[in-house]
């Protein structure tokens, strides 16, 4: 039973993990860059429910609301601002800005906010699911979590393959050159990447901080990295790659965390990663780059 | 000619460092150096040869590390065990310091080796996350290790003091995430600027001998290496190992340089390979003298910053953003050589004027 409760434990913690890579690997398949400030989205997210909710006592729904338009407000301005003047050029001057803007957001937050832990009030206050006569219990968060992972998933496929922009995305994707060709607005094509990646971020910050209720200018950083790592295991680039990846990463980590050692289980997620990598380069469901002469 | 060109610019770069060396010199004889800015003096040079280091891997090699605090953690780590252990057998500090420069280099060597074998087949933004977890994966390890040593030998454990089963004479060595604690505070700022200099002097003459060229080529154009004979996986593995090792060397300097070393997330963790490599591209990639300008400007700005308290981060990252932007980006690179070009040709209606 309790091996069950860790398993479900750490599916929720890998749809987290899933939400914040898809982010990445939406970002990193059209516009060729790691956005490693998107961690520290999910943190600004994380605060503006905290104030919202926590202080200013609105209900939580409107509080993900709220925190949802910003972090998309915030995420078009920051590729407006700090990536778009750089696009075209080499990827790790864009790489060095994103962190830049991921010391910025950290420092505002912690110019505000202070560096203090913050309590943050869980948005889902649900009872909790009993199986098995109480043996199994599922807290309400966790199922709210796997749930919109699920919605998120089927919704954003969705929007891919069915709407004009999904295509879009895709054709950016594929060939940046050739999409502008063909009439597509590539600038506008990054931005709406970027507000969904941003969105979803603002997401993951309102179901993070309700399972970890300890709201930090540095919350965002961690998990940032080990949506990252999850992006890369599944294929960076790939959506379905994204959802196995973190899945996969929550699970391995949470189980480690139970059974093996709680010091060891960053090292061990990474060194799953690392083997992962070694046999299929570019990850689970990864493309094959075809190298030309 | 082209010799010439290069021994000049060499030396320029040599003269840099002693010229600075001299300042600080200066500057502390006549008493017009805060205690502050003392203290920041052998961080500096720590900073500069992880800087200069990873330019060889980022610059020279091309293939983007995010792991480079994982080298300097595991030579900082070895350097100090041994300094502890040979406290005995080894009285004199210097001595012990110069054997436990020498080990902390060939363990983050023998690391680089070790770790760039499978990774190097990596490409890209995917060796890049590898040599992350990499260092994380070190740094995770050496918070759970606690050695220790008594009569019968060494003793190891993963737990915790108790399970190391030492008899009385034991001492504990490695105190997990307490680290390694009373190295002797050997570091001094002669001493870096030394080092500094050797792994200038390594690097550059690297950089300009055959290996050198065999190694920017394979950053140029890899099929076009491999096609006229080079050895990729040995150049790049040379690469790696000579850039870990000196980033062990740096990590020993830094062991010796405070009295208590732990591998905590702000010392070893991924934001330090990160501001390494912030150094490395601000810099100019490639450009050594450029990425030790920056590693001193970038450690600095918050020191100086430091009236400014509380805004002191705020503006860095600020300056940071606007730096990338002013330097790499197309608008910005095109604005300069316009402005460039005017005052050229005012200088030149100047000159016709007169």
């Amino acid at each position: 039973m309790s091996f069950l409760s860790y398993l479900i434990n750490g599916i929720s913690l890998g749809s987290i993990y899933a939400i914040i890579a898809l982010g990445y690997t939406m970002v990193y398949g059209i516009a060729r860059m790691l956005n490693f400030a998107h961690g520290d989205v999910i943190m600004v997210g994380g605060f503006v429910i905290f104030t919202f909710v926590s202080t200013l006592g609105l209900p939580p729904i409107l509080g993900i609301l709220v925190a949802v338009i910003a972090c998309t407000l915030l995420g078009v301005t920051i590729e407006r601002i700090a990536y778009k003047p750089l696009r075209g050029t080499s990827s790790l001057a864009v790489l060095i800005t994103a962190i830049g803007v991921s010391y910025l957001l950290q420092n505002v937050a912690l110019l505000i906010f202070g560096s203090n832990a913050r309590q943050f009030t869980s948005v889902v206050n649900l009872p909790g699911l009993k199986l098995a006569g109480g043996q199994l219990q599922i807290s309400s968060v966790t199922i709210v979590t796997i749930i919109s992972c699920i919605v998120i998933m089927l919704g954003l496929t969705t929007f891919i393959n069915k709407t004009k922009m999904g295509q879009a995305m895709l054709a950016v994707s594929e060939d940046n050159g050739a999409a502008t060709l063909m009439g597509i607005d590539v600038n506008k094509t990054i931005s709406v990447t970027f507000a969904i990646g941003s969105a979803l971020a603002a997401i993951a910050g309102a179901l993070l901080c309700s399972t970890y209720p300890s709201l930090t200018p540095y919350t965002g950083s961690m998990p940032g990295i080990k949506a990252f790592v999850a992006a890369v295991f599944g294929g960076i680039g790939s959506i379905p790659g994204a959802l196995i990846g973190g899945v996969l990463l929550g699970v391995i980590e949470n189980l480690s965390k139970a059974y093996i050692s709680s010091q060891l289980s960053d090292a061990i997620v990474f060194s799953v990663l690392i083997i992962v990598l070694l046999v299929r380069p570019t990850g689970i469901l990864g493309k094959k780059i075809m190298e030309k002469v | 000619m082209k010799k010439n060109k290069v021994l000049i610019q060499n030396s320029i770069t040599y003269a840099l460092v002693i010229i600075c060396w001299i300042l600080a010199q200066l500057l502390i004889s006549t008493g017009h150096m805060s205690s502050l800015m003392k203290g920041l003096l052998v961080p500096l040079c720590i900073y500069v040869i992880l800087a200069v280091s990873l330019t060889l891997t980022v610059g020279n090699l091309g293939e983007l590390s995010l792991g480079h605090a994982g080298f300097m953690c595991v030579g900082a780590f070895s350097g100090a065990f041994f300094t502890k252990c040979m406290e005995q057998a080894i009285p004199s500090v210097p001595v012990r310091f110069l054997l436990a420069l020498l080990v902390g280099a060939a363990v983050a060597g023998a690391f680089g080796i070790l770790i760039g074998i499978p990774v190097l087949r990596l490409k890209g933004d995917y060796l890049a996350i590898v040599t992350l977890a990499f260092g994380e994966i070190i740094k995770n390890l050496i918070n759970v290790m606690y050695i220790g040593k008594d009569a019968s030998g060494f003793h190891f454990s993963i737990k915790d003091t108790m399970s190391l089963g030492m008899d009385e004479t034991g001492v504990v060595i490695v105190k997990g995430a307490q680290g390694i604690t009373g190295t002797p505070k050997a570091a001094t700022f002669t001493i870096g600027i030394i080092l500094v200099l050797i792994t200038l002097a390594i690097v550059l003459n690297l950089i300009n001998s055959r290996t050198g060229r065999a190694i920017m080529s394979i950053r140029d154009n890899r099929i076009a290496a491999e096609s006229i004979g080079i050895n990729i996986t040995k150049y790049k593995l040379m690469a790696f190992a000579i850039s870990a090792a000196l980033a062990g060397i740096a990590g020993v300097l830094y062991a010796h340089n405070i009295s208590s070393l732990a591998a905590t997330p702000k010392s070893f963790g991924y934001n330090m390979s990160i501001m390494i490599l912030v150094f490395v591209v601000l810099g100019g990639l490639g450009n050594i003298r450029g990425s030790m300008i920056a590693a001193v400007v970038l450690t600095m700005l918050p020191e100086l910053l430091r009236g400014l308290n509380d805004y002191r981060m705020l503006i860095y990252a600020i300056v940071l953003i606007v730096m990338m932007i002013f330097n790499s980006s197309p608008k910005a690179i095109e604005m300069r050589a316009v402005f460039m070009e005017k005052i050229k040709k005012n200088k030149k209606t100047a000159k016709e004027a007169a």
